[in-house]
């Protein structure tokens, strides 16, 4: 246990190096930051002096472990716009967008997982295939065009909700049902077939024939283990969520990362947009660790399996 | 004569069971069709340039509401355009683009999972680390940043959009090479003294093509919302050429007013991913059901 432990954390630490790579990559795509810096007017010797100032005439690989050693420190710079360290403008947006991702992620689970396990005690029923419709409609649509419709029905046609903003419990209705709608559908359907494949299993018909009461079968036995595989798909979920912000975000005008990672982007940020991009992918790993280690507790199996691969 | 009795007796049951019309097929290849055909003879299907305004007939509804006007079926834009015709042509576009980035990430994908799974070892390391990477990355601002730096040309949406979607393909390729290369066929193959390239190409590769064409047809799906989702945030293929993304993010403006600006290119969208989808898990099930994607 503790040698998967540490090839665990030895691994996203290598992850993490890679996603340092690719952001600083980034940033050099764009080119020369200098003229973004300075006015129109800038004189070409006050263009070299900022370059000097900002190291860029030195070395990549020189540039490369300076950018590493700052953000190991949690420097990653001034927003170029918002000449304020860009760590501080994320960590102020974080709540936003963590509240929001949780929400909707607690959505999908609260309607997938009931849905999913019903579906498949009731194989082939109506709802089964109200269930299987419905899912095959929430992975086709696409989270922006779901949030205009929910505007449009919701906010503009019934009133019910506001159409933008953060503003307390009524204005995260919309946003969380649009973000959550594509992880609702992926997760009623792996609880539809992870619940189908337990019920299958000998110990639940050992059960049944031995005359434990359905109910306790369902909920005690097979429930606790058709479980597992959703609990390991809640990390990469998360993962897809914090992308599926960005989007819920821009239609909502959702004060998060997202907003403010498309505001960067458009405006050439680039210090922020390479932040915002560091501290998404070490959540995203940071979550994916704690899960894969919840899931090893859960199931000690699985160690020897990812050993044998 | 008895063998062709039994024959006869016999082959109605399996054909049956063969020929039983799946709905999930049917469905998805018939709307996939559809959507092809329309897109590609947008130029004779359309009844209007799709670029064309025409200010006086504005903002105008589909034709069976109250102001609508018979020679646009599916109403106009803020700009007066026709909204059927952008929407066959929009179809050109996202299909096209959504096509040649899942080949882009397929070709990444397959290529670097084969290595992986061939060679094991330090490049199966190093490459799976690089899978981490990129799952790690929220590829929708990776693309986002990218295709700003870069500009967004058609050329430059595709490599983008390839370029951060071959994970699921090298993943998948990978697993399914590891137990393939220990089959009799290709260690004979080998001991033959048949080089790596030879063996990869003509005995491991073929074998590993189901679940590439089932993974190819889910990412599709997921491809043509990723074309839509750079196009709607203004970081697609430019206009005025008509995606369906841009006529979504133009719609935006009109939610309250128009609410066809919106609702038919989304509605393009979703049918088109419904019959993709449809097709995927029917291929799935039907080509390897062990297949959990």
């Amino acid at each position: 246990m503790l040698a998967y432990l540490a090839r665990r954390l030895l691994q996203s630490v290598l992850v993490l190096l890679g996603v340092s790579v690719i952001v600083f990559g980034l940033l050099h795509l764009t080119g020369d930051p200098t003229r973004l810096l300075l006015p129109l007017e800038a004189r070409e010797e006050d263009v070299r002096q900022l370059r000097a100032l900002l190291g860029l005439d030195d070395p990549l690989w020189l540039q490369y472990v300076r950018f590493l050693s700052h953000a190991v420190h949690a420097d990653f710079g001034l927003s170029f716009k918002h000449q304020v360290p860009a760590l501080g403008l994320i960590l102020s947006t974080l709540p936003a967008t963590l509240e929001l991702t949780a929400a909707g992620l607690a959505l999908a689970l609260l309607v997938a997982v009931p849905v999913g396990i019903l579906a498949a005690l009731r194989r082939n029923s109506l709802l089964d295939a109200v269930c299987s419709v419905g899912v095959l409609v929430g992975q086709a649509m696409p989270v922006y065009w779901l949030g205009l419709l929910l505007i449009m029905v919701f906010a503009v046609g019934l009133g019910w909700f506001p159409a933008a903003g953060r503003d307390g419990l009524r204005s995260l209705v919309l946003p969380a049902t649009a973000l959550g709608a594509f992880s609702m559908a992926r997760l009623a359907r792996l609880a539809r077939s992870g619940m189908l494949e337990v019920l299958a299993q000998d110990y639940v018909r050992t059960a049944r024939s031995a005359g434990v009461r359905a109910f306790v079968v369902t909920y005690k036995y097979a429930l606790k283990n058709a479980a597992i595989p959703l609990v390991t798909v809640i990390g990469l979920e998360f993962g897809i969520l914090l992308g599926g912000a960005v989007i819920t975000e821009t239609i909502f005008a959702w004060p998060g990362v997202g907003r403010l990672a498309v505001d960067a982007i458009f405006s050439r940020d680039y210090p922020l947009v390479q932040a915002i991009v560091a501290v998404l992918a070490t959540l995203f790993v940071v979550i994916n660790l704690a899960v894969d280690l919840l899931y090893t507790y859960l199931d000690p199996r699985i160690v020897y399996v990812r050993r044998a691969r | 004569m008895t063998d062709a009795a039994t024959l006869a007796t016999a082959l109605p049951v399996r054909s049956r069971a063969r020929r039983r019309v799946s709905f999930r097929a049917v469905f998805g290849i018939t709307v996939l069709l559809a959507m092809g055909g329309a897109a590609l003879l947008a130029p004779q299907l359309a009844p209007w340039d799709p670029a064309r305004q025409m200010l006086l007939k504005r903002l105008r509804p589909p034709a069976w509401e109250a102001r609508g006007l018979r020679e646009h079926p599916l109403g106009t834009d803020h700009l007066g355009r026709d909204i059927l015709s952008r929407i066959l042509y929009g179809g050109r576009i996202s299909l096209a683009v959504s096509l040649s980035s899942v080949a882009l990430a397929a070709t990444l994908g397959v290529t670097l999972g084969l290595c992986a799974g061939f060679f094991g070892g330090r490049a199966d390391a190093i490459i799976m680390r690089v899978v981490d990477v990129f799952l790690a990355i929220p590829y929708i601002l990776l693309a986002m940043g990218v295709v700003f730096a870069l500009g967004p040309s058609l050329l430059n949406v595709i490599l983008v959009m390839g370029a951060t979607r071959w994970v699921q393909f090298a993943r998948i390729v990978r697993a399914d090479v590891l137990s393939i290369r220990e089959r009799e066929f290709v260690v004979g193959a080998r001991a033959r003294g048949n080089r790596a390239l030879r063996l990869l190409v003509r005995h491991v590769l073929p074998n590993a093509l189901t679940p590439i064409i089932v993974v190819a047809t889910l990412e599709l799906a997921f491809m043509i919302i990723y074309e839509s989702a750079l196009s709607f945030l203004g970081l697609g293929v430019q206009p005025p050429t008509p995606t369906w993304g841009w006529m979504l993010a133009d719609g935006r403006n009109y939610i309250a007013t128009a609410w066809w600006l919106a609702t038919f290119p989304g509605l393009a969208i979703m049918l088109t991913v419904l019959a993709v989808n449809l097709l995927g898990d029917w291929l799935r099930d039907r080509l390897d059901p062990r297949l959990t994607v």
